[in-house]
């Protein structure tokens, strides 16, 4: 069964239907890639899903939560959700290390006030951080970080939240080669405990590598789905991408 | 001698303002105009308390803490739904109404005539009435805020407000309820004006309506923003100049007087020049 599931699901942006009457689904415990031409919705679908843009019409199931007509952004850890940002959202003036931290410590307002990180979440932040290199930046500001690692940083600080599913937009884009590695090292690592993983992504190579389903959005419907080496040759598909 | 202390307990009091709007401000990242309203709900309640009960300087200071909080938990939760321009303009709106209750509520506060006659302090049977004594309880004073702000910017809670600082919509994403965050800091913040106020009426033993209006909260504001954002040995640094600001101009050579009147001209010169040149303060680690 799947683990997150739109039904019907619409998005609009003033004239715009960014999602129009979207129905997919996402299995647990796979890698679902995401592709379609700039301005097909992807982004926007992911914005939704993390309650970050409201939605008009549909709703949205996700781990044992029925039937979801509104998102609230606080909840989405308790869903089970993390996700990454297509345009970095870091909090920039903070040391590495602690973007990491924050996502570690108490929600409560008067736990965390009494609150004084430990050895233990220090540990956990050494872990994510080590594993995209970056535990020797950790005491530089994420300002300071070049675009390859601020990348990087986004994804260790989604690794940290240890959540079931991951919602990665574009996270390979702009990357050097050995990044790149890096990353999908850590996707292919995710799937091996058993997480599910969105990948939005534009180069079809690491699509076909990584994942085991595809779905391709095109003007916020869905064009196509199933296994990339089938979906990625059919001809509505390669015409979506190149342009009639 | 008797001048010097009196600078250092309006050092104490100014640092006491500066430190508690630094979590607002410069850890929060939301520019707050509010804080001479607390100061003078602090200053007023304790004045009003000691002059017409005789519960004594803590307890009157105790009670215009809490009415700090409890109107600062109001309005705080009008003003965390907004950020950036629109929380100043309301922030704004909330210090001008505080004022204008202070004015024109004359059976308590006698308006514009002011309250003259307050109490020296005496705690546990110490009368505070010289200088001397009164700097040390303002000191003693000072530096447990002090202490609290340090423990609440070292703190998780603290971290969150930096995250709200930087991107609120994306550390909610988290699993952060930002808006209880926002409004924990604001009247925590709120009841350490109170204290500085408490402070004040009680040194001073005669306030009126004009300590407590915006240009207040903005002198405060430049306290901060001259020490620097986020940095709390900023905002004792930056009360510390302004304070001696005066004294400083008599020094290199202005009159008396005219020293005097250049404090604001002066202060306003400095706050363009750090936008300029320091916009994370002197020794701040964050720009608005
Ligand atoms: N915040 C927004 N306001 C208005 N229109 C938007 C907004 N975000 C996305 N859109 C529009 O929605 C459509 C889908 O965009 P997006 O989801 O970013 O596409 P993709 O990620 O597939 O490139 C585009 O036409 C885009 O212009
Ligand atoms: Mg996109």
């Amino acid at each position: 069964m799947s683990i997150l599931e739109t039904k019907k699901l619409t998005k609009r942006f003033d004239g715009v239907v960014a999602i129009n009457g979207l129905s997919i689904g996402i299995e647990a415990e796979t890698i679902t890639g995401i592709v379609g031409p700039n301005g097909s919705g992807k982004t926007t679908l992911i914005n939704v899903l993390s309650g970050m843009l409201p939605f008009e019409n549909g709703s949205v199931r996700v781990n044992n939560a029925e039937n979801l007509r509104v998102i609230r952004p606080r909840n989405i850890p308790l869903y089970g959700i993390t996700r990454t940002f297509q345009n970095i959202r870091l909090f920039e003036q903070m040391t590495v290390l602690d973007n990491i931290m924050v996502v570690l410590t108490k929600r409560n307002v008067f736990s965390a006030l009494f609150e004084r990180h430990t050895a233990y979440r220090l540990k956990q932040a050494e872990d994510v951080l080590r594993a995209v290199n970056l535990w020797e930046k950790r005491n530089d500001l994420a300002i300071n970080l070049s675009y390859g690692q601020r990348k990087l940083l986004e994804i260790a600080r989604a690794l940290a939240m240890q959540s079931d599913i991951f919602l990665l937009d574009e996270p390979f884009a702009g990357l050097f080669p050995e990044m790149v590695k890096t990353v999908s090292g850590i996707i292919k690592d995710l799937k091996d405990h058993r997480k599910t993983v969105v990948l939005i992504e534009h180069n079809m190579n690491l699509i076909r590598e990584l994942c085991d389903h595809v779905i391709v959005m095109d003007g916020g419907v869905l064009l196509s789905q199933g296994v990339p080496e089938r979906v990625l040759a059919e001809k509505k598909v390669i015409e979506a991408y190149l342009g009639k | 001698m008797e001048y010097l202390l009196h600078l250092a307990i309006l050092f104490s009091i100014y640092a006491i303002l500066g430190l508690s709007l630094n979590l607002i401000v410069g850890y929060t990242g939301l520019l707050s105009v509010t804080h001479a309203a607390f100061y003078g709900i602090g200053a007023y309640a304790t004045a009003l308390l000691l002059i017409k009960t005789d519960i004594g300087f803590l307890m009157s200071g105790l009670i215009g803490i809490i009415l700090a909080a409890i109107i600062a938990f109001l309005i705080g939760m009008v003003l965390s739904k907004f950020d950036g321009d629109y929380y100043a303009l309301g922030s704004m709106g909330f210090c001008i109404i505080a004022f204008s209750v202070f004015l024109n509520w004359q059976d308590l506060t006698r308006g514009p005539l002011g309250l003259p006659g307050i109490p020296k302090p005496e705690i546990f049977g110490i009368e505070f009435s010289t200088s001397a004594l009164f700097v040390i309880l303002a000191a003693v004073i000072l530096i447990a805020i002090y202490f609290a702000c340090r423990c609440i910017a070292n703190s998780s809670f603290g971290r969150v407000l930096k995250t709200i600082r930087e991107d609120e919509q994306a550390i909610q994403v988290f699993g952060y309820s930002t808006l209880y965050f926002k409004l924990t800091v604001f009247v925590i913040s709120a009841m350490m004006a109170a204290v500085a106020g408490s402070l004040f009426a009680a040194y001073i033993t005669y306030i009126d309506p004009s300590t407590f209006t915006i240009l207040e909260s903005v002198f405060v504001l430049a306290i901060v923003i001259l020490g620097g954002l986020a940095n709390l040995r900023g905002s004792l640094l930056g009360a510390l100049l302004l304070i001696m600001l005066p004294e400083i101009l008599r020094f290199v050579g202005f009159p008396g007087e005219i020293a005097g009147q250049m404090r604001e001209l002066t202060y306003g010169a400095m706050l363009i020049a750090l936008m300029l040149w320091r916009p994370q303060g002197l020794i701040g680690e964050y720009k608005l």
